[in-house]
């Protein structure tokens, strides 16, 4: 009993954990990151050739060590930070808003505005991804916002599938059908009912995702689709110290760690939000 | 709660001994103690009926004396199942290794389960389902074992066993499957078998047909069952000993006819008196509220009055509906067009009265439901007309039709699916309220949702909690309490009461009956059951096949069922008394199915009224054949 006890105790205890390590790591990085132009007013490109690839923990002016140009690792890694982060929000941000709400319409409404969405959604799907990107890019042209978009196009469709699929097991469910028996209007039941009944599978969708388009501008960006190079990002550090992994892991190392620790973070603070939306989850704790 | 194994000679030793039995579960706060202490015997060839409401530990009692508990997460913390298959020896089913119980499982100790929907493995044939158990238990090969599987279905009383050994189940209705699933449990001529409220999921005239085949055979094979059951009408039908169990214990256990003429422990005896009885209300044409018995602190108190109602005012109708008719279309060709159509509600026509309770009585199937769902416009009707307060539904605005869904409320059938999970009972409560903008103040809606939870029996302060924190019973409360919202004329409730156990049941219709009397509503109550109907309903209406085949007051209904299936229909429910004859009736047939081709359109039966008020369907050969 009492062993069952401190069990559900720890369990509790383990959920604030989740959420107390999920601001730790996701707020601390990006609290770094939004004041990296007062930290590092040079933006991590001054470069000091006389002081390349400094092992980390050695000097106090550059921490975790500099690069084969000689900036300092850690510079970069908090200012590549403002790249990769907006990227990887704003993109999900964007992607899920309208997957979510072409998935809630799809699903809701059936018929033919169902059947019209749908097919596009699979017609979007069949398309691999790096041709879209390569046909948006050379279009457009390259640039953080394109970069942004390209994800937004590609993947909105994810979530208006996960949706859709949700939306039609719970519109047949006895309490929308009693909504709607009250009185209650399509709008109401859609907005007040329906989504945040499905707001737990999007957010795991989220994070997952926060974490893949991360890498995914550093490829970009690698094929020389994405933001300008010369720009630290996290996938573009990871991506140029590939080369010095045998004699200077560290340059690779952080930026990864730091893309390590945003993702779990958000995982974390995912998994949390998604307990706190569920009622029952809550009080089962 | 004498101990029975005393007294017992050696040729009636009890086949199955269950010891101080008690079964932990495992939960987030701490183990539960779901049977505690509970010892019983299971006589050879007799059966011994395990009752109790639900989370009375009953069905896992059942489910550890096969040691299944292993696999739901239970332990089993204390006694023993002493099992004796023959004269030699005991086992010990707690001790026995996992070898041993595979080999006694199926083979000695066989079990039906509550839904035939999902015991049967959906990929595998009927044939090859039961095949499989023969070829574990018996050795037989492939041929032999289909011979066999055939020779059950025939014995299960399954017509065509030849080709049902190539079906798959969701080819089969559910009494078909069912009577699969005991054909199942019986191959191996099993000396005991274990029958989890095996008829709850089943219509009453089917539950009829599988408790006859199971006495049938019980009485053919000398096997002893031990029948899981929350109805004490099946209580009365089938058992020779009863234990009832209450919170985990065992509180009685007696002979069927004592526990029945003389109850001893107080929830044996405030179970009993929540059991709606067909017939009691013989003479009485109103419908009369009764007292219920409930356990408060241990003790039995009786809550309300006896009391007749009557509250109908035959004035003027304040529902008219007329020949509504309701299809779905169902199988379409390649290139759309319709072939196949379900005809769930015929050219029906009834009025309901104000302050009056239409029963709608039914089985599965029988459209009863659609009936409603039209009424609330959840679907569109495909031709009649349906007035209210003297307006034709069809020529109402969008405006006129949203103030109607005010006027008519819905209460659903199942009470844990019809309350949004994500949001407090006292935000659905609100929902009607805000939505038809009938109150504008936030503090006036707080009390107005107070007012409702206190009227139908719940706290104020209940307002904050989610669904999930009630019981089932408490959440019907919130349901009904949502649905007054509104302050609405008709409601409509949907086997409002058939998902909750017989002592809640009943305190669920005195309150609908007592909110009844004081709002002067009017009720269309769809439900299956006869009993219940008789108690609540002012006039009654009995659907067949899409169609109303009788219509009339409970009374006549009742006291003088003319229609061929209305007989079958009051006749199919068991009846809570022991000392009735048992052999009644013989019911066979499934119900047909309502799904026709296109261009076949049923017949409409002509109705003639057989004393003023009471219509009955003139009855075509082809129906008697079938009912």
């Amino acid at each position: 009993m009492a062993a069952a006890q401190a069990a559900s105790s720890s369990r509790s205890r383990f959920k604030s954990l989740e959420l107390v390590l999920g601001i730790l790591f996701a707020g601390g990085i990006t609290l770094a990151v939004l004041l990296s132009p007062i930290l590092f007013p040079d933006g991590g490109e001054s470069m000091d050739l006389m002081a390349r690839l400094i092992p980390p923990f050695q000097s106090w002016d550059h921490i975790l060590g500099t690069d084969p140009l000689g900036r300092d690792v850690l510079a970069r890694v908090i200012v590549g930070g403002r790249i990769s982060l907006t990227v990887g929000v704003v993109s999900v941000l964007g992607a899920v808003t309208i997957g979510t709400l072409v998935g809630l319409v799809a699903g809701y409404h059936r018929g033919i505005t169902e059947i019209v969405l749908m097919r596009f959604v699979d017609i979007q799907l069949a398309l691999p991804f790096i041709l879209v990107a390569i046909m948006f890019l050379a279009v457009l042209g390259a640039g953080i916002d394109k970069v942004i978009l390209v994800m937004i196009v590609t993947q909105w469709v994810q979530y208006a599938r996960l949706v859709r699929g949700s939306v039609l097991a719970l519109r047949e469910r006895e309490f929308i059908l009693s909504s709607r028996a009250i009185g209650v209007g399509s709008g109401r039941i859609i907005f007040a009912h329906i989504l945040p009944n499905v707001l737990g599978p999007i957010v795991i969708l989220m994070t997952l995702n926060v974490a893949n388009n991360i890498l995914l501008e550093s490829s970009l960006t690698f094929l020389g689709l994405g933001v300008d190079p010369l720009i630290p990002s996290w996938g573009g550090m990871l991506a140029d110290g590939r080369t010095y992994l045998q004699t200077a892991w560290w340059v690779s190392v952080f930026p990864g760690l730091a893309i390590m620790f945003t993702v779990l973070g958000l995982n974390l603070l995912g998994d949390w939000l998604r307990d706190y939306l569920d009622p029952t989850g809550q009080t089962s704790k | 709660m004498s101990d029975s194994t005393a007294k017992l000679s050696p040729q009636n030793e009890p086949l199955l001994s269950v010891r101080s039995l008690s079964v932990e579960f495992g939960t987030g706060q701490g183990p539960f103690k779901a049977v505690k202490d509970v010892s019983f015997d299971v006589r050879p060839g007799k059966t011994l009926a395990v009752v109790g409401e639900s989370g009375s530990g009953k069905s896992v009692t059942s489910l550890a004396i096969m040691r299944l508990t292993d696999y739901t997460g239970g332990r089993i913390v204390g006694g023993e199942v002493l099992f004796r298959p023959d004269e030699a020896a005991a086992v010990d089913l707690v001790q026995a290794p996992d070898s041993k119980l595979r080999q006694i499982r199926g083979n000695d100790i066989a079990m039906i389960f509550q839904e035939p929907m999902t015991s049967l493995n959906p990929v595998f044939t009927i044939g090859n389902q039961i095949a499989e158990t023969l070829i574990l238990h018996e050795g037989l090969n492939m041929r032999d074992a289909r011979l066999r599987a055939r020779e059950l279905l025939q014995k299960v009383r399954l017509p065509d066993a030849d080709k049902l050994l190539d079906r798959y189940p969701h080819q089969l209705s559910g009494g078909m499957r069912q009577r699969v699933m005991i054909a199942m449990a019986l191959a191996c001529n099993p000396k005991l078998l274990i029958a989890d409220e095996p008829t709850t999921a089943l219509d009453v005239t089917i539950q009829a047909q599988i408790l006859n085949i199971i006495r049938d055979l019980q009485a053919e094979m000398g096997t002893a069952v031990i029948f899981i059951t929350h109805d004490m009408g099946v209580v009365a039908e089938m058992a020779d000993d009863v234990v009832v169990m209450w919170k985990g214990e065992k509180v009685e256990q007696a002979p069927v006819r004592e526990i029945f003429a003389a109850p001893k422990h107080p929830y044996t005896r405030a179970l009993l008196s929540a059991v709606p009885r067909l017939g009691s209300l013989t003479g009485q044409p109103l419908p009369k509220r009764t007292p219920v018995m409930v356990i408060d602190g241990g003790e039995p108190k009786q809550v309300g009055d006896t009391h007749v109602q009557d509250t109908a005012d035959y004035a003027k109708p304040i529902l008219q509906v007329e020949k509504l008719t309701t299809r779905f279309d169902v199988g379409k060709t390649f290139f759309g067009r319709v072939t196949h159509r379900v005809h769930a509600v015929e050219e029906v026509s009834f009025d309901i009265y104000p302050g009056e309770t239409l029963a709608l009585v039914g089985e599965s199937g029988s459209g009863k439901s659609t009936i409603g769902r039209t009424l609330q416009q959840l679907v569109e009707p495909t031709s009649g007309t349906v007035r209210f307060e003297g307006r034709d539904m069809a020529a109402m605005s969008q405006g006129e039709r949203r103030r109607l869904r005010q006027q008519i409320q819905y209460i659903f059938q199942d009470p844990f699916a019809s309350l949004d999970p994500r949001h407090t009972v006292g935000y659905s409560i609100a929902e009607p309220i805000v939505v038809h903008g009938l109150i504008n103040d936030r503090k006036a809606i707080e009390r107005r949702v107070h007012e409702l939870l206190e009227q139908v029996g719940l706290q104020p302060q209940h307002a904050k909690r989610y669904p999930h924190e009630f019981s089932g019973g408490q959440r019907q409360r919130v349901c009904i309490a949502r649905a007054l919202a509104s302050d609405p004329k008709l409601v409509i409730a949907d086997e409002s009461v058939s998902a909750l156990d017989v002592s809640i049941q009943a305190q669920i219709v005195n309150l609908l009956m007592e909110l009844q009397e004081r709002r002067h509503l009017s009720y269309l109550f769809i439900t299956h059951d006869m009993a219940v109907v008789e108690k609540i309903s002012h006039r009654v209406a009995v659907m067949y096949l899409g169609q109303i085949v009788e219509i009339g007051t409970r009374q006549a209904i009742f006291e003088n069922p003319r229609h061929s299936y209305t007989r079958k229909l009051l006749s199919a429910v068991p009846i809570a008394d022991p000392e009735r004859e048992r052999a009644k009736m013989r019911i066979e047939g499934e119900i047909p199915s309502p799904v026709r081709p296109v261009g076949q359109e049923p017949a409409i039966h002509r109705m003639h009224e057989v004393e003023p008020g009471h219509w009955v369907a003139i009855e075509a050969e082809g129906l008697r054949g079938a009912a």
